[in-house]
C-alpha cells in the first residue's frame, strides 16, 4: 500500500528578481568555492534563455537555479552570513531570507521565488 | 587569517580594482571573497575572481624560471635559477644594447596589465621607448583616450559614483536619467576599470538605456532604446545624433559659446584656423581669433592668458554673410567662418536618413534615441572597446565627445566626468600622463618606433606603434629589432592579428624573454620563460582612476615572483644608478602626490581624492582645476573644448569627426562582401574569461567550455549548420574552427565570434602550439590596416563565410567525471583530450581545508 510521506515545509529561500541577473557566473563559482565542489557539479547554475518574440524582437534571461546540492549556506548563515552566491551576486538581484518575507518582497514583476530544500 | 588587498591582472585579468578578502590558511589561499567595505564592489566579486583558489594552486602553473634547450616551438625546456635566469637575461638583452642599441629590443604586453608601469620601468632603464601593446592599431583603450585628450585635455568616464564615498547615496550626486552603453558589454568583463555593475544599479534606481550594439546584450534586452547597427558604423551614428541634437536645438548653446572653441575663425581660403599671427604683424601662431558682435570686428583670444585682448567681447557662434572678411597682417582680405559653421556644415553631411542606411537602423529609431539622450538631464555615455576596432576610431571619439559636450553633461553629477587617476599619482601612464617611471631623457624617446610618423604617438602615447613594429622585425629598417620582452601578454594565443607572421617574427629575434603564470602558445616560442606571481603575491599600486588603492602580498608561491620585483631588479642591473633603492621607495614615489607612503596607504586599503583635488569632480572646467596654470579652461591649446581639434590640424589629420568605412565591409569591398557574405565580429566577451586567459580554470571552463560562433538560427538553416555543430569561419586571410550557436540575439548578417582560444590541455610544441590553430580568430584579421593616425582597428568589422567543419578540433574539452563537451566525434575527442586523472585533478579542491573533493 502506497502511503504518502510527509514532506517538511522549506522555511526559507532564494528570491531572485531575473530582470536584473547578467548571467555573470558569480553565483555558480562562489558557490563551488565554498563547498569546494569540483567543476561539473555545484549548488546553483545558471541557465540562459532567450525567447523569440513577435516582429523580430527577442528577450535575453538569465536565471539562477538552485540544485540539489543547494543547502542555502546553512553554515554560513548561522553565523549570520549571506549565503555565497547572495553575497557575491553582481547584479545584487538575489535575496535569502524567511519564505514568508521574501513574498512581500515580490512587489514587481520578473521575479522567482526558490525554495529548494527545507 | 584574512588578508584585505586589491585585484588587478594576474589572477582574474582585468582592469581590477575590486576589493577582496583572501582567507589564508598555513600560507595558502583557501577562500577568497569580495569586500563588503569596498567602494567599487561592495562586497561583490566576479567569477574569475571567485576561482582564484583554482589558479593560484593549479598544478600547471609556472613554479621556476625555465630555460630553452631545443629549437624554439619544441617544448624542450630545464628549469633554471632565478640568479641563472637574471644572469642569462643580462648577457642576452646586455648584448643587443651594445651591438644594435636599446630601441633594438620591444618590451610588448597586454592590455589593462598593473604591468604597465613595470614593464616601462625595465624598458626605460634598458634605455629603449619601445614599450608595445601588442593590439593592431594600439586598438584598445588607449585610442578613446587620446581622441579625448586631443579635443578636450582630458579623458571621461559615465559617473557611476566612483568618486564619492557614499557612491549613489552621495548628496551630490544625481542617478543619470539615461545611460547610453555603446559598444560595450560591460558587466561581462569590467574592462577600462569601470564595475560593469554600476550600470545595473543604477539601471534599478530608474536610469533609462540606450544600447547601441549589433548583438542582443544584457542592455539590449531591457534598453528603452536598442540600436542594432552596422559594425563599424558608429562614427555615422554619432554624426547622425549631432545632426538631430542641432537640428532640433537640442544642445546646451551657452555651453558651446562659452567652453567650446565654437566661435574660433577658419579661414576659407586654406581651411585652417585664423590665428594671431595671420591677423597681426608679432601676433602669435598659439592664439586664435573670434568675431566680436559687440564691435563688429575680429578679436584676438590670448591662449596662454585664456581671455580675449579686449574687454566686453561677444563672440559669434554664426557670422552673417556680409560680415565674414578679415583684413589680415600681409594687407590681404580673406573670408572667415566660425569653427561652429563649419562643425555644423560637417555634421549637415549626415542625416537621419543617410546616416540609416550607413548603419542599418530604421531613421526613426536614430531621431528617436538622439532625442531621448538630449533630453534627458543627466545623461552619460559608457562606450567600450567596440568603438577602438574602427579604424576612423579618432574622427569616430571626436563625434561622441562632443555629444556629452554640447549637450551639457560634461563634468556633471550623472553625466560625463573627467577621468583622472586619483590624486594625480599615476602608476601606470595611460596617454598624457607621466609618471615618475621615465626615460632617462627625451632623446632616448626619439627613436620609438613611428613616433614621428603618427602626431599622436608623440604627443599622448607612450609606446611604440603595433604594426609598423611587426614589419620592421622583418624589414630591419629603420633599424633591426632584435629582441623582445613578452609580459602578460599572450602575443600568438590572443592579442596579436596574423599570429603566424608573429611566430616568424620571433623565431627571427634573437632574444625572446617571456614572463607569465602559465605556458602559452607564446611561451611556447621563447628562450626564456618567468614563472610571474599572481596579485595576491604581491604588493603594488592601483590608480586606474579612482580610488588609489594598495595590493598587498597576501601569500607567496614557491618560485614565483612578482612582475614588480623581477623588473626592478632586471632594471637594477641595466641602471645601476637607477634612482630607487628598492621597489617600495619607488612604490613611495608613485603615491606621494597623496601625501601618503605606500604603508599608510596599504594600511587603509584605498582612498579618495577630496573635493577641490583635480582628480575629483564636479564641473572642474569652472573650477579652474585643469588646467595647470590654474585657470577655468581646458587643457588643449585653446583652452576650449575643439570641436576643430588644434592638434589634428598641427599632426596633418581632419580636425573635424566624420565617418569613415572599415576596410573590410560591405560598402568598401562589395566584391569580398560576395563571396564572404557575413560581417564577422570577433571578441564578444565570456563574464568568465579575460581574452584568451582561463580556459585552464575549470570552474570557469565549464561555463564556456568551447569557442563559440553565434548565427541567426536562419542563417544557420541557410547554411545547413545545426546547433552545436563545429564549423569553419574563413576568409580572405585565414580560418579558424568554432562551434555554431544558433541564436536569435544576433542579426542574420553576422557571426559573432568568440576571440583568444587556444587549449591550454593541448601539446606545447609546434605545429600544435596549445592547439592557437584550430581556434584562434585573429587568423582572420591582418595586421597592417589601422586608421589614418595610426590607431584603430577592424577585429569587430570584417567579413567572412561559415561553412560545417564536420569535425571537432582534437581533443575537445573533457569534464571531470568523463563527460565530453563539444565532440561532434566525440569518442575520438575522449581519446585525444586530457587523460581523465588530468581533469580530475584539475577540478578538484586545489588548496584548503573542509571537504574533500
Amino acid at each position: 500500500m502506497v502511503t504518502k510521506r510527509k514532506a517538511k515545509a522549506p522555511e526559507c529561500g532564494l528570491l531572485i528578481d531575473y530582470e536584473y541577473c547578467t548571467g555573470c557566473y558569480a553565483c555558480q563559482v562562489a558557490c563551488a568555492q565554498e563547498h569546494h565542489w569540483p567543476a561539473g557539479m555545484g549548488g546553483i547554475r545558471v541557465q540562459e534563455v532567450v525567447q523569440a518574440l513577435p516582429n523580430d524582437r527577442a528577450y535575453l534571461a538569465f536565471i539562477p537555479f538552485p540544485t540539489e546540492l543547494c543547502v542555502l549556506c546553512a553554515a554560513r548563515t548561522r553565523k549570520g552570513l549571506q549565503p555565497a552566491c547572495v553575497q557575491h551576486c553582481m547584479a545584487a538581484c538575489m535575496k535569502y531570507g524567511k519564505i514568508e518575507d521574501l513574498v512581500k518582497e515580490m512587489t514587481k514583476p520578473r521575479m522567482v521565488l526558490w525554495a529548494p530544500r527545507a | 587569517m584574512i588578508v584585505r588587498t586589491t585585484a588587478w591582472s594576474a589572477g582574474p585579468g582585468c582592469h581590477g580594482g575590486c576589493g577582496v578578502l583572501a582567507h589564508i590558511e598555513d600560507g595558502k589561499l583557501v577562500k577568497i571573497e569580495g569586500d563588503p567595505d569596498h567602494p567599487i564592489n561592495r562586497g561583490r566579486l566576479c567569477a574569475r575572481c571567485l576561482a582564484m583558489t583554482q589558479y593560484v594552486d593549479h598544478p600547471e602553473r609556472l613554479r621556476s624560471p625555465r630555460k630553452r634547450v631545443g629549437e624554439r616551438g619544441e617544448n624542450k625546456w630545464v628549469d633554471i635559477s632565478w640568479e641563472e635566469a637574471y644572469d642569462l637575461i643580462e648577457e642576452k638583452m646586455g648584448n643587443i644594447r651594445e651591438e644594435y642599441g636599446p630601441e633594438s629590443m620591444v618590451f610588448s604586453m597586454g592590455t589593462g596589465r598593473d604591468v604597465g608601469a613595470w614593464i616601462c620601468l625595465l624598458a626605460y632603464n634598458y634605455g629603449s621607448p619601445n614599450v608595445m601593446f601588442a593590439l593592431s592599431g594600439i586598438g584598445c583603450y588607449s585610442p578613446r583616450i587620446a581622441a579625448s585628450e586631443t579635443v578636450l585635455g582630458d579623458y571621461c568616464v559615465f559617473d557611476g559614483g566612483q568618486w564619492l564615498p557614499k557612491g549613489h547615496d552621495d548628496p551630490r550626486y544625481e542617478v543619470p536619467e539615461t545611460i547610453v552603453i555603446w559598444g560595450y558589454n560591460i558587466n561581462a568583463s569590467c574592462p577600462d576599470n569601470i564595475f560593469g555593475h554600476w550600470v545595473t544599479d543604477l539601471m534599478k534606481k530608474g536610469s533609462k538605456v540606450i544600447c547601441i550594439d549589433p548583438r542582443l546584450s544584457f542592455f539590449a534586452s531591457r534598453a528603452d532604446k536598442w540600436l542594432q547597427l552596422r559594425p563599424g558604423t558608429d562614427g555615422a551614428l554619432a554624426m547622425g545624433f549631432l545632426n538631430v541634437l542641432i537640428n532640433e536645438g537640442l544642445y546646451d548653446r551657452a555651453f558651446v559659446e562659452k567652453w567650446t572653441n565654437a566661435p574660433h575663425l577658419i579661414r576659407s581660403d586654406t581651411g585652417t584656423l585664423l590665428r594671431a599671427s595671420d591677423l597681426i604683424a608679432g601676433g602669435s601662431p598659439d592664439d586664435f581669433v573670434v568675431w566680436d558682435t559687440v564691435s563688429g570686428a575680429p578679436v584676438i583670444w590670448d591662449s596662454a592668458n585664456q581671455e580675449f585682448r579686449s574687454p566686453g567681447v561677444a563672440p559669434a557662434l554664426e557670422i552673417p554673410a556680409d560680415q565674414c572678411a578679415v583684413h589680415l597682417a600681409d594687407e590681404s582680405s580673406v573670408p572667415v567662418k566660425t569653427v561652429w559653421s563649419t562643425f555644423c556644415a560637417e555634421v549637415a553631411k549626415y542625416p537621419v536618413d543617410r546616416v540609416a542606411k550607413i548603419t542599418w537602423l530604421k531613421p526613426e529609431d536614430i531621431i528617436e534615441a538622439a532625442r531621448l539622450y538630449a533630453n534627458s538631464k543627466p545623461a552619460t555615455i559608457q562606450w567600450g572597446v567596440a568603438i577602438d576596432m574602427t579604424p576612423a576610431i579618432t574622427p569616430t571619439s571626436m563625434a561622441i565627445a562632443a555629444l556629452w559636450c554640447i549637450t551639457g553633461n560634461l563634468d556633471t553629477p550623472g553625466g560625463q566626468v573627467i577621468a583622472r587617476p586619483a590624486f594625480g599619482a599615476v602608476a601606470y601612464a595611460l596617454p598624457g600622463q607621466r609618471g615618475p617611471i621615465k626615460l632617462p631623457d627625451m632623446e632616448s624617446d626619439k627613436t620609438r618606433i613611428a613616433r614621428d610618423r603618427y602626431g599622436v604617438l608623440s604627443e599622448f602615447i607612450w609606446r611604440a606603434q603595433t604594426d609598423v613594429t611587426l614589419e620592421q622585425i622583418f624589414t630591419g629598417k629603420p633599424y633591426p629589432v632584435k629582441g623582445m620582452w613578452i609580459q602578460a601578454c599572450n602575443l600568438i594565443g590572443g592579442i596579436g592579428y596574423d599570429p603566424k607572421r608573429w611566430v616568424k617574427a620571433l623565431k627571427k629575434l634573437d632574444f625572446v624573454c617571456v614572463v607569465d603564470t602559465f605556458m602559452t602558445p607564446t611561451a611556447e616560442l621563447a628562450d626564456i620563460v618567468l614563472p610571474a606571481a599572481t596579485f595576491l603575491e604581491k604588493d603594488g599600486i592601483r590608480s586606474w582612476w579612482t580610488p588609489l588603492e594598495s595590493i598587498v602580498k597576501a601569500m607567496e608561491v614557491d618560485g614565483c615572483r612578482p612582475d614588480n620585483e623581477i623588473n626592478f631588479e632586471l632594471a637594477k642591473r641595466f641602471n645601476p644608478d637607477i634612482k630607487w633603492a628598492n621597489l617600495h621607495e619607488l612604490l613611495d614615489e608613485i603615491v606621494s602626490p597623496s601625501g601618503m607612503t605606500f604603508d599608510e596607504l596599504a594600511e587603509r586599503g584605498w582612498e579618495l581624492p577630496p573635493d577641490g583635488d583635480p582628480s575629483a569632480p564636479y564641473l572642474r572646467h569652472e573650477r579652474g582645476l585643469l588646467r595647470p596654470d590654474g585657470k577655468p579652461g581646458f587643457k588643449t591649446p585653446s583652452g576650449k573644448m575643439e570641436l576643430y581639434s588644434v592638434l589634428r590640424e598641427r599632426w596633418g589629420f581632419e580636425p573635424l569627426p566624420h565617418h569613415e568605412e572599415p576596410p573590410f565591409s560591405p560598402v568598401s569591398s562589395p566584391e569580398l562582401y560576395e563571396q564572404y557574405p557575413l560581417i564577422l565580429s570577433t571578441g564578444r566577451r565570456s563574464p568568465v574569461y579575460f581574452n584568451s586567459e582561463h580556459r585552464n580554470i575549470p570552474w570557469l571552463r565549464e561555463v564556456d567550455p568551447d569557442p563559440v560562433v553565434e548565427l541567426h538560427p536562419e542563417t544557420g538553416a541557410s547554411l545547413g549548420i545545426g546547433d552545436g555543430e563545429w564549423v569553419w569561419i574563413e576568409n580572405m586571410f585565414g580560418k579558424c574552427r568554432l562551434k555554431a550557436k544558433l541564436t536569435p540575439i544576433v542579426p542574420r548578417w553576422m557571426a559573432s565570434a568568440t576571440h583568444g582560444w587556444w587549449y591550454p590541455e593541448h601539446e606545447g610544441a609546434e605545429p600544435s602550439l596549445r592547439g592557437v590553430w584550430d581556434s584562434s580568430t585573429n587568423q582572420l584579421l591582418p595586421m597592417g590596416y589601422q586608421g589614418k593616425d595610426g590607431l584603430g582597428t577592424h577585429a569587430k568589422c570584417t567579413l567572412c563565410k561559415v561553412y560545417r567543419a564536420h569535425t571537432a578540433p582534437p581533443g575537445a574539452y573533457a569534464l571531470p567525471g568523463g563527460g565530453v563537451i563539444g565532440g561532434a566525434t566525440s569518442t575520438a575527442a575522449t581519446g585525444a583530450g586530457p587523460a581523465p586523472g588530468h581533469a580530475a585533478r584539475r577540478g578538484g579542491v586545489s588548496t584548503g581545508s573542509g571537504k574533500e573533493a
